[in-house]
């Protein structure tokens, strides 16, 4: 193999992926580093993507055989307590028509490989079976190349992209981004269950494949700080749930043993029925938000995707934002290399794209969130069953006034929860979005 | 009946590396100073058993994710990936 290359990428995700693609489409001879057996083999995310960030970088995706699982039409969000809960969805034939593939469902084993093949095609070497297991710096610091798990695995480059995912040894080790702390990450379990193609589309009352996302909130997660989720697949259904690492160890609770009661759930159980787990898995989910986003770039390298901490836990976007960070990365190195010149410096038309992006614009107007989640635990302990109590005694019809029940509700809500606590809650909601 | 972490493990391909990517740096700190052990909860995998006079640790079965690694409240966890192309293979992902 070549020992030197002008850009070399640890990770073959959705943000290595995108920069690969753009530098080798320009003649940028580019290497790229996976550790697992195939691009995508350790890959995982709750399922969807997003076809217009996609389109910027492969437009014709649909034509080139992109493994779509199912496209959305319908997006359904529950508030749930455990024995029921409130639902709300959003349905439109724009999405079938016009607007296809604005969010589709993947299997990102499959996707991944299909994108990296896009890559390799445009003259991307994709490497796998590789870990990156360190960086190389000149005497000024400059990053240089990198070291690898294989014998004589050094390989020198101009500049280097580390794309590596959230989950990164190789950022702590080097220091270019610290350890996150527990309280900012989510650990998240998924579990693919099996299912008939018309089952689900019973089921989820729609046909031949378009699909439907629900996300869910309140008391599955059993008090904690999280979030889950269920994504049609075209003969699958995936199941997501996930919590604050931080509230895990708190609150002594293993994460299967709630994927185990999140499956029973009242609502959950009738969707899943006769269904038959094919895999399990686990990945964490980056809750710093806006203010531990680390330095985007330095000397002879850049950070995109998850690496970076680039996540909208309110939006659950993800993927795309690897993918237009990978791409706006390889964009400021095309710039950088009119120039050869890979300073800071002139790598910093990177940073410089993002915050004109939405991606930095978004995570900016969400940086509240995440705390407001994590210091409102009223919203996944008490509400979901005030709430509840609400809605079962206004449903409930049994010769008590209307007006009688509604101060047996605001009597609940009060025994519960304080006004005053109720009105920070509402404050800070409206500060954090 | 509610599926064991046995039977989801089950469900998911690994390659195993002869030697573990995971090591317990001071066992006696697991045991003297460790009061909370939050690995036997937080892991997703069960990787880490308490036995009689000590914590084990399952490697074979670890799905990657690094929660022990910045768990550990002594960072008594020695963690790296396993080596290129060893360890779990996702099938749907």
């Amino acid at each position: 193999m070549k020992e030197s290359f002008e850009a070399a990428i640890v990770g073959a995700g959705p943000a290595g992926i995108s920069a690969a693609y753009k530098l080798a489409d320009q003649g940028v001879s580019t290497i790229v580093f996976e550790r697992g057996e195939f691009p995508g083999a350790k890959n995982i995310s709750g399922g969807v993507l997003y076809g217009r960030d996609l389109e910027r970088i492969i437009p014709d995706f649909d034509n080139r055989k992109c493994p779509v699982e199912r496209n959305i039409v319908e997006s359904r969000i529950w508030y749930l307590n455990k024995d029921g809960g409130y639902s709300l969805s959003y349905r439109d034939t724009v999405f079938q028509d016009n607007r296809r593939y604005n969010v589709f469902t993947v299997g990102r084993a499959k996707f991944d490989r299909w994108y990296a093949d896009q890559a390799a095609q445009k003259g991307a070497l994709i490497v796998c079976g590789t870990v990156v297991t360190d960086l190389l710096r000149d005497k000024n610091g400059k990053v240089t190349g990198v070291r690898t798990d294989r014998p004589d695995g050094d390989i020198k480059a101009d500049v280097v992209l580390l794309a590596d995912g959230i989950n990164s040894p190789l950022a702590a080790k080097t220091g270019f981004r610290p350890e996150p702390s527990p309280k900012h990450v989510a650990l998240a379990v998924k579990e693919v269950i099996e299912l008939p193609e018309k089952v689900i589309e019973e089921r989820f009352n729609v046909d031949n494949q378009n699909g439907v996302t629900i996300e869910i909130l309140g008391g599955v997660t059993c008090g904690m700080n999280g979030v889950a989720a269920i994504y049609t697949n075209r003969k699958s259904l995936s199941l997501c749930i996930g919590a604050n690492l931080a509230d895990f160890s708190a609150n002594k609770i293993k994460p299967y043993d709630m994927m185990e009661t999140f499956k029973e759930h009242p609502m959950v159980a009738p969707l899943i029925d006769g269904g038959k787990p094919v895999e399990y898995m686990a990945h964490w989910l980056a809750e710093g938000g806006y203010d531990h986003i680390p330095k985007l770039c330095g000397d002879g390298y850049l950070i995109a995707g998850d690496s970076a901490m680039l996540f909208n836990t309110l939006h659950r976007e993800g993927s795309n934002l690897a993918m237009i960070s990978g791409s706006l990365a390889a964009e400021a190195i095309l710039e950088a290399r009119k120039n050869k010149d890979y300073s800071k410096q002139s790598l910093n038309g990177y940073v410089k794209r993002l915050q004109n992006s939405f991606i930095l614009k978004d995570l900016k107007k969400y940086r509240r969130f995440n705390t407001f989640l994590q210091e409102h635990k009223e919203i996944f302990t008490t509400l979901p069953e005030v709430f509840s109590f609400a809605a079962r005694e206004m449903l409930t019809v049994n010769g008590v006034p209307k007006k009688e029940k509604q101060k047996i509700i605001w009597r609940n809500l009060r025994k519960n929860c304080s006004l005053a606590a109720l009105l920070r809650l509402f404050w800070n909601a409206l500060r954090s979005v | 009946m509610p599926a064991t972490i046995e039977d989801k493990l089950f469900l998911d391909r690994f390659k195993v590396d002869e030697t573990s990517h995971l090591r317990i740096i001071d066992g006696k700190v697991c045991m003297e100073k460790c009061l909370e052990q939050p690995c036997l909860y937080i892991c997703p995998a069960n990787v880490y058993k308490l036995e009689y006079d000590r914590i084990s640790v399952g490697y074979e079965g670890c799905l990657e994710c690094g929660s022990c690694r910045i768990g550990c409240p002594h960072l008594n966890i020695d963690w790296r990936f396993p080596t290129g192309g060893f360890g779990i293979r996702h099938k749907f992902g």
